[in-house]
């Protein structure tokens, strides 16, 4: 089997996800083209030897319709035989795109892949694209439907996580974040976005609260203690997975769950051969990945399971393993991930994550994989695993070695 | 035809008398079906017709819906492809003649002077336009789902394209009856007329129309509010799937199919969209659920309603005066139901004072009737006029029946016995309103025990249906069957046990509340237990019920039953747990604010009592399906075991009664078709089989009895062994 390698990882700067958003007036269309032209500009690519661009959009119908990947090439000025596929495994897309370009090296079907996503959440809002499983009785009922955030919620009331101990890990999140941008380190992935005129209209995180605090997080009301609670009451159905469960705690809000972002990224992944022919020098070696499905109602523990089926795969215990990386959906998520696996939190999420930097969820795995290259050079370590939680009860994840 | 008479008026008006022979109520036979379809066939073809009117020749309404003990009573052989493609080609019938009803290209309307329900709406639906007698006393409805059914005459379908997915859904599920006006304001009723000229209303639409096709055959027909892949469909059904779930707990199928139905449905046009919900009916008609309800809330139901085990050679006895001892809340709950029916009621208590109590809860009963405006002031003030209160035993005189609602004490209760018996003409019955003392025992007080009865009402009296009536060693049938006319002039449902400790509902029913206690002592955390007897349909959790019963209650019976069984009493783990809350602990329940939960008493949610993790430290905290399905039969078959035994013993013989009683006095599970349908629709067989295995593992009171054993060897059901004596008592 081949090796694949990452020759490069590029991501735009993650914009609000609302109407006043900087990023809102500029299309998903432009937000995928310009990772791709700055992925090619910045490594003199020969957009010709690229055989697919993959790219992970949750939302595809409207501009983010009708395979967004292919669109976006043929936008980008990309040769005209490079194919292109948009894949949804809900917020693992990006970086599911990333383990599909990296198979298709491996197996041979490919030389050089990208892999990478976009969500322009401010445009094409979460759900637009409807499905089954919560609307079509056959599936909701007897997989007990609730919505993420209901899950997160159960998660933290069964492990016993409290208010504070999800508020500690936002602030923490928030304060990370901050230092990783006060050093630049950043700086490596990072493109700015510009506008029609071709003038930057983006340059940071917009969606960071630096001075967030236990105080002003307490001011917060819960999220989802109306949808859990009254209308329609998705707690009654999560207790009759785990009845285990007196009452959901609803302790997430929107200071400690993801933010809702638009934006971009791309990674280049190819073969020794073809990396050396073109004059690329690989940053980082794809050792291995891997998805798992868990279960759906609370959704959200798959990255428990994953890690241990892709580290088990790989032959590799916790000790090979440098940095981690979450995503960080909702701060339980991340905190049950850490005691599940029996990691070190100051190995995990170094840099922040999504509830400081926002979760632009098809292009997100493949931000935070980006977070690793950059990271694990930056700090001179060896490997870094990274996953994340997925809708409908999913993970995926993957481990990169620097080289 | 036989049931439809056809005048043809001088405009070429068809207009169509819906009049079964025979019948004082219309209801669809496959008699009905087929000459529904031959109505469209001569629209069709006949050229001088211009349109129809539909009316009714009964002055009880249009029509009540299926005969169902004609209709779907048929077995279906659901394991094979032929028998499911039979029962699809049976319930679609009624469809098929509908449809070709709406598709004849005439225009048909309905005229409603009265009721719609069931079926009998679904015709309506069927036509292009309905008015309706703005009358508020009119019922149109789709009640199916409350026994096991869904609507399977194209209401599945035609409803939520009048009138939207959500509201639709709610009357279906919810089996909702609505008056013709709230008909017109959600739009399946197109018009409201005086009563007595809705033919001319319908008759005024038809004039000038020629050719007419339903609405949703229209091209660019919309469903109101949107179907399921829309902004406002979408929040439609991902709402009803949570609602089903956490009202149901996926229990009732029938539920589940309708709400299938509609999410599948309202997304094809409506010759697809019949085809899927008469799939989903036959589907419904082949579980167990629609089975057991059918038979449980629906004939039997009307059987025992009617006076099924009177015996037949008592004439009829006719319950002019009550009197009732004891004025507490049991007592003033029965002087109310009985002055509701017209009965001139003693309350008696022994002081005026106390009397006069009970009347004021009576009275509060009635003030609420009328605040939500289901009575009127008038009626409200005669009803309460019936009732004297007082503490002269001598107004007893000339009361055709008395109940006694003492407190449960053998001497009290023997007491009052002698002192009314004193002043009771000796044709009247003494009848015991006691929940747990042998009604033989308490005879022995009684001059006349042959009149001598237990009459067990259920709280609050007002609001359940059952009554339990008690058979004594010396009870004559004569007091029989003036007991069940008495309860049936009430308006509740008797059904008949003899005598034993508890009785039947009692004795049974504890044995769900004692196994939510031991598995509290096996260490199975509180919230499982709790969340689980939710799920097993029950309409409250095994430790909240034991709290609202009372422990220190609960302790006494224990320790009565205890000594009065001696060496015969088999320990329970659960005995340690009720001493040690009751003796050492002070927590008796809700009723001093402290049991298995803690009672805030500011109106804040109860919570479980954190103190239990000493009292059984947990040993399960978790609960994944497989042992959640385990647990949830745990609560369920213990009862039924051990109503298995009170056959054996003898203390109930009818497994209707015994249906109908556990549904209707402790809640039993209803989509199980009650105690009894549940071991027979699953196979005693397969019932044996799975109480063994739960024997192994949580004891020997899982152990099916010899009866049990017997009947599962034989391949026999307690309805087909213990039926023929129902129906003979019948």
């Amino acid at each position: 089997m081949a090796e694949a390698y990452i020759y490069d990882a590029v991501r735009t700067p993650r914009g609000k996800g609302k109407t006043s958003g900087s990023l809102h007036e500029i299309t998903a269309l432009s937000l995928a083209t310009q990772v791709l032209e700055q992925i090619r500009d910045r490594n003199g690519l020969d957009t010709s030897k690229v055989d697919d661009v993959i790219l992970g959009c949750v939302a595809p119908v409207g501009e983010q319709g009708s395979d967004i990947a292919r669109v976006a090439a043929l936008n980008a000025n990309y040769a005209e035989n490079v194919a292109g596929v948009q894949i949804d495994r809900f917020c693992a897309s990006g970086l599911e795109a990333v383990n599909m370009a990296a198979a298709k090296v491996r197996s041979g079907e490919a030389d050089m892949a990208i892999g990478g996503g976009v969500e322009s959440m401010s445009r094409v809002p979460m759900g637009s694209n409807g499905g089954a499983w919560p609307m079509d009785p056959s599936i909701a009922l007897k997989s007990y439907f609730t919505p993420q955030g209901i899950g997160a919620d159960v998660i933290a009331t069964k492990w016993g996580l409290s208010r504070a101990d999800v508020d500690a890990y936002a602030v923490e999140s928030q304060k990370r974040a901050a230092q990783a941008w006060k050093e630049g380190r950043f700086k490596k992935s990072i493109t700015p976005v510009k506008d029609q005129l071709g003038l930057p209209i983006l340059d940071h995180d917009e969606h960071m609260r630096p001075d967030t605090t236990m105080q002003s997080l307490a001011a917060l009301e819960p999220s989802f203690k109306m949808q859990g609670e009254q209308m329609p009451g998705f707690d009654a159905v999560a207790l009759q997975r785990y009845p285990e469960i007196e009452e959901v705690n609803h302790v997430h809000h929107a200071g400690n769950s993801s933010g809702i972002v638009d934006g971009a990224a791309a990674v280049l992944i190819g073969t020794k051969e073809l990396g050396d022919a073109m004059g690329l020098k690989p940053r980082a070696r794809f050792v291995g990945g891997a998805s798992i499905g868990s279960e759906p109602s609370i959704m959200l523990t798959g990255p428990e399971f994953v890690t241990k089926k892709l580290l088990n795969r790989l032959k590799m215990t916790n000790k090979d393993i440098d940095l981690w990386e979450l995503n960080e959906a909702f701060a339980a998520v991340v905190l049950r991930w850490i005691s599940a696996i029996g990691l070190d939190p100051e190995k995990v999420n170094v840099n922040g994550g999504a509830i400081a930097m926002g979760h632009p969820l098809g292009a997100t795995g493949a931000m935070i994989l980006g977070t690793m290259v950059d990271e694990l050079e930056r700090s001179d370590k060896e490997r870094a695993l990274i996953t994340l939680c997925v809708g409908a009860g999913m993970g995926t994840a993957t481990v990169i070695e620097r080289v | 035809m036989n049931n439809f008479k056809i005048d043809i008026d001088a405009d070429g008006i068809a207009v169509i008398t819906f009049d079964a022979p025979g019948k004082s109520m219309n209801t669809i036979t496959a008699e009905v079906i087929k000459e529904v379809g031959e109505i469209a066939g001569m629209l069709k073809t006949d050229a001088a017709l211009k349109g129809a009117v539909l009316i009714s020749g009964k002055e009880s309404g249009f029509c009540a819906g299926a005969d169902l003990n004609s209709l779907f009573s048929g077995e279906i052989d659901a394991r094979t492809d032929a028998g499911r493609k039979a029962a699809f080609d049976e319930v679609s019938a009624l469809n098929r003649a509908l449809r070709s009803l709406e598709t004849n290209g005439k225009p048909v309307a309905i005229a409603l002077e009265g009721l719609a329900l069931g079926g009998g709406l679904e015709i309506a639906l069927a036509c292009h336009y309905r008015v309706a007698a703005d009358n508020p006393k009119v019922k149109f409805g789709l009640p199916e789902s409350k026994i096991g059914l869904l609507p399977g005459g194209g209401g599945t379908q035609r409803l939520p394209r009048l009138i939207g997915a959500q509201p639709a859904l709610m009357m279906m599920l919810l089996g909702e009856n609505k008056s013709p006006a709230d008909g017109k304001m959600l739009g399946f009723i197109d018009e409201l007329a005086a009563p007595g000229k809705t033919i001319d209303a319908a008759k005024a639409w038809l004039k000038g129309k020629t050719k007419v096709v339903a609405r949703w055959d229209e091209k660019g027909f919309k469903i109101p509010g949107g179907g399921p892949y829309t902004p406002s469909g979408a929040m439609v059904f991902i709402g009803a799937n949570a609602m089903l779930a956490k009202q149901t707990y996926g229990n009732y199928p029938q539920q589940t199919n309708i709400l299938k139905a509609v999410y599948e449905g309202l997304q094809v046009p409506m010759d697809a969209a019949l085809r899927i919900e008469a799939r989903y009916f036959a589907n419904t008609l082949m579980g167990p659920a629609a089975k057991g309800m059918m038979r449980t809330l629906f004939v039997s139901l009307q059987e025992l309603g009617k006076g099924a085990n009177r015996p037949p050679n008592v004439s009829k006895y006719e319950v002019k005066k009550a009197a009732v001892l004891g004025a507490g809340m049991m007592g003033a709950g029965i002087a109310y139901v009985q002055a509701l029916a017209g009965i001139e009621t003693v309350l008696l208590d022994v002081s005026q004072q106390g009397a006069d109590k009970g009347k004021a809860h009576a009275k509060d009963i009635l003030d609420k009737q009328v605040s939500r405006g289901r009575m009127d002031k008038a009626k409200a003030e005669s009803v309460l006029a019936l009732i004297t209160a007082s503490a002269d035993y001598s107004l007893i005189k000339g009361a055709d029946i008395v109940i006694e609602a003492v407190f449960e004490k053998m001497e009290l209760k023997a007491e009052v016995t002698k002192k009314a018996e004193a002043h009771l003409a000796d044709t009247a019955v003494f009848g015991s309103n006691t929940s747990t003392l042998p009604i033989s025992d308490l005879a022995k007080a009684s001059a006349r025990p042959e009149n001598f009865i237990g009459v067990h009402f259920f709280s609050p009296v007002d609001r359940m249906g059952l009554v339990e009536i008690i058979l004594g060693k010396e009870t004559s049938q004569e007091a029989l069957a003036k007991a069940i006319d008495y309860v049936l002039k009430i308006k509740k449902t008797p059904i008949v046990v003899n005598d034993s400790r508890g009785f039947y509902t009692s004795r049974v029913f504890s044995t769900y509340i004692g196994e939510g206690m031991v598995m509290l002592a096996e260490g199975v955390k509180p919230a499982i237990i709790e969340n689980v007897g939710r799920m097993t349909g029950m309409p409250r959790a095994p430790l909240e019920m034991s709290d609202d019963v009372a422990l220190d209650l609960a302790f006494k019976v224990k320790n009565e039953t205890k000594k009065a069984l001696g060496g015969a009493y088999e320990d329970s783990k659960a005995d340690a747990i009720l001493e040690a809350m009751v003796e050492k602990l002070g927590r008796y329940g809700r009723k001093n604010g402290k049991g298995f939960y803690d009672y805030p008493g500011d109106g804040s949610k109860k919570k479980l009592w954190p103190g239990l993790a000493e009292l059984a430290p947990v040993t399960v905290d978790e609960c994944p399906p497989a042992l959640r399905d385990e647990y949830k039969k745990r609560l369920l078959y213990i009862q039924a075991l051990e109503t298995a035994r009170c056959f054996d013993e003898g203390v109930i013989t009818a497994p209707r009664d015994a249906d109908v009683g556990s549904i209707l006095a402790w809640g039993f599970a209803p989509y199980t078709g009650g105690v009894i349908s549940m071991m027979d629709l699953m196979g005693l067989p397969a019932f044996v089989a799975e109480c063994d295995s739960l024997a192994a593992k949580y004891g020997d009171r899982f152990k099916p009895n010899a009866l049990l054993r017997d009947m599962a060897r034989k391949g026999e059901t307690f309805y087909g062994r213990y039926g023929a004596q129902q129906k003979k008592a019948a």
